[in-house]
């Protein structure tokens, strides 16, 4: 086989890899969206509060630190335990419900039926609150996660390869965990909306609100069920993302990546957010290799956008959004 | 106290009990607008209750209280022997109380099937952590709850459509579904403002049925909101009568019909 279709397939797996996490991401908000009409600016400030809340609680660290030992004169920092990653991304978990039903309790549940524009004005400054209380909960530091994730490269699939075609791909441990478990939970997702009763209540709501709760559905139990969901799945991308580049403030960008996604596979649908991520994230690894060169290089952070943008010109509602029809 | 145990004997033999649903000098504002202004009646166990009116008579308003829509300003509210404090409407649909909207309210993106399901929610108890690991209980549940709809499904004549997604259905099909959804919930009171509303002749006959079987098979209570008095005498046990927020008249159909005001509402008598 050719060198070139070789570096193809690897990119494209790789490409691959990413794309299930670009997913996961949009998945975050396309939940958040059905259910409420909610475009949650915060999602991405969700991944980075989540991911240090869980080193925070790994490394055993004093929330508030600095705000107690300001005010009380007094120096801690660390309860002097170490806690184990399981017991800490359960415990996070816990952290993402409260504020799941706090935001639901102090902020969305006073604006219900307002203007769509107002709800994502809300998200803003919840995103920037939320930034906040994340820096006085557990400082503002570059912090390493690792929850015992496997790094580096595949041997197995590295030796396989090269037997086969006599060039060995280069995909890292992480990735193909990343994406399996995302696999899995999106997974999961889908099948707990479609066959539980929660998941039937959730897209009860979704679909309609006054026909919800007139068969006994409460909208405020729903809403903070998204959101407890969304935090998870923001956990969840948290982990990844921190496992691969640290945990620090960029990591609430990657809520920018999910937006082409989401322009791609429509607002509202979730195996959009999908098929959207998928494509986004071969498409951008695709174009770089074979056009990166010509572009002048680093067309990853373009790429998405501009494809996004074509897209809507010609599918504003998206691959699977239902489809915009205004009545005259 | 009204007690429990009075009640009467239809024409056709049927019986009917004491009050479920009681409204007390019900009073709502929409702003300047009075909907309702110091209405009571009441409703009985097992009878077929209509409320009748003109366009604007806060008919659909009545119906928004009774299933917590609305919260009027003035009046109390007595269910099943009780007052109702102020509730949720989703409160008042776990008690028993389902209904329907004048402007068809279901879940178009869903299946008939599912929609039908939706309506046993109040009736599944297994927590989200059983559900989530879809552990013993929370599969029996599904499967039990499954039954009663289908029983539902069949009973209404919608097993061609069952898996057909609801908005593709015809108008009148949906206004059938939304009845099945709200049969499913098993309630103790049925509310259904303007079953029959823009349905042809045929499809009519066929809701009438339906709602005439429900209450005779499974002795359910119900009052509905219609504009055809053909169907409301024929259907109803009780009527009550409603002109601009106000109570004009309350009785059989025979009773109101013969009514002075009611015939002066309906000619369009000018109001003094
Ligand atoms: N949510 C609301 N906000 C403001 N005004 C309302 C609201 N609901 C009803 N009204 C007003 O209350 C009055 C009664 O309306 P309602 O819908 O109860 O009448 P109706 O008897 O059901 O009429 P129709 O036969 O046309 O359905 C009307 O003047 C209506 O404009
Ligand atoms: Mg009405």
């Amino acid at each position: 086989m050719p060198d070139q279709v070789l570096f193809a397939m690897e990119v494209t797996l790789n490409g691959l890899m990413a794309g299930v996490l670009y997913a996961l991401v949009a998945l975050g908000f396309v939940l958040i969206f059905k259910a409420s009409g909610i475009f949650n600016f915060a999602q991405g400030v969700m991944a980075l509060f989540a991911a240090m809340t869980l080193v925070g609680i790994m490394e055993g660290q004093v929330p508030f630190s600095h705000l107690i030992n300001a005010t009380f004169g007094t120096d801690i920092h660390h309860f002097g335990w170490q806690v184990p990653a399981l017991l800490a991304i359960v415990l996070t978990t816990g952290v993402m419900v409260v504020l799941a039903w706090c935001v639901q309790r102090f902020v969305m549940g006073h604006l219900v039926n307002q203007e769509p524009i107002i709800l994502f004005m809300a998200t803003i400054g919840l995103a920037y609150f939320l930034e906040g209380v994340s820096d006085l909960m557990w400082g503002s530091e570059i912090r390493t996660l690792d929850v015992g994730l496997p790094q580096g490269i595949n041997e197995t699939i590295d030796a396989f390869t090269y037997d086969l075609f006599g060039y060995g791909f280069f995909i890292d441990n992480l990735d193909i965990v990343a994406s399996v478990i995302a696999a899995l939970l999106v997974a999961g997702l889908v099948v707990f909306a479609q066959y539980t009763k929660q998941g039937r209540a959730m897209r009860a709501v979704a679909d309609d609100h006054q026909a919800a709760l007139s068969v006994g559905i409460s909208l405020n139990f729903i809403w903070v069920l998204v959101w407890s969901i969304a935090g998870f799945v923001a956990l969840v991308a948290g982990i990844m993302w921190g496992t691969k580049s640290g945990v620090q403030f960029s990591l609430s960008l990657i809520a920018l990546k999910a937006l082409p996604v989401l322009m791609l596979g429509g607002f509202t649908s979730i195996p959009g957010a999908i098929v959207g991520g998928l494509i986004i994230g071969v498409g951008e690894k695709l174009f770089e290799f074979l056009l990166g060169g010509l572009m002048g290089g680093a067309t990853e952070n373009w790429f998405a956008y501009v494809l996004a943008l074509l897209f809507l010109l010609v599918r504003p509602q998206g691959l699977f959004g239902e489809k915009i029809i205004e009545r005259v | 106290m009204l007690d429990a145990s009075e009640g009467f004997t239809t024409e056709d033999g049927r019986r009917i009990g004491g009050v479920v649903m009681e409204m007390k000098n019900i009073t709502l504002r929409f702003g300047g607008v009075v909907a309702i202004q110091n209405i009571s009646f009441d409703i009985r166990e097992g009878e077929i209750r209509a409320i009748i009116g003109p366009n604007g008579a806060g008919k659909s308003s009545m119906l928004n209280v009774i299933s917590g829509f609305y919260v009027p300003q003035e009046g109390e509210v007595w269910f099943e022997g009780r007052q109702r404090p102020k509730v949720k409407p989703y409160e008042v649909a776990r008690q028993g109380i389902a209904r329907t909207f004048q402007n068809i309210a279901l879940f178009e993106g869903m299946s008939v099937l599912d929609n039908v399901m939706t309506g046993r929610l109040t009736h599944m108890k297994t927590g989200i952590l059983s559900q989530s690991f879809w552990l013993g209980r929370a599969e029996a549940e599904e499967t039990a709850n499954r039954e009663v709809a289908e029983r539902i499904i069949d009973f209404l004549e919608i097993q061609h459509i069952r898996k057909t997604p609801v908005s593709r259905l015809p108008y009148g099909l949906k206004k059938r579904v939304e009845l099945a959804r709200a049969l499913a919930a098993e309630p103790r009171l049925l509310l259904l403002d303007e079953p029959m509303a823009g349905m042809n002749v045929e499809e009519k006959e066929d809701m009438s049925r339906f709602i005439l079987d429900v209450n005779d098979e499974f002795g359910t209570t119900i009052a509905l909101i219609e504009h055809d008095m053909g169907v409301v005498m024929d259907l109803s046990d009780r009527v009550v009568v409603m002109d601009y927020g106000r109570k004009i008249g309350d009785g059989t159909p025979d009773e109101v019909r013969n009514n002075q005001d009611v015939i002066d509402a309906y000619l369009g008598v000018a109001h003094d």
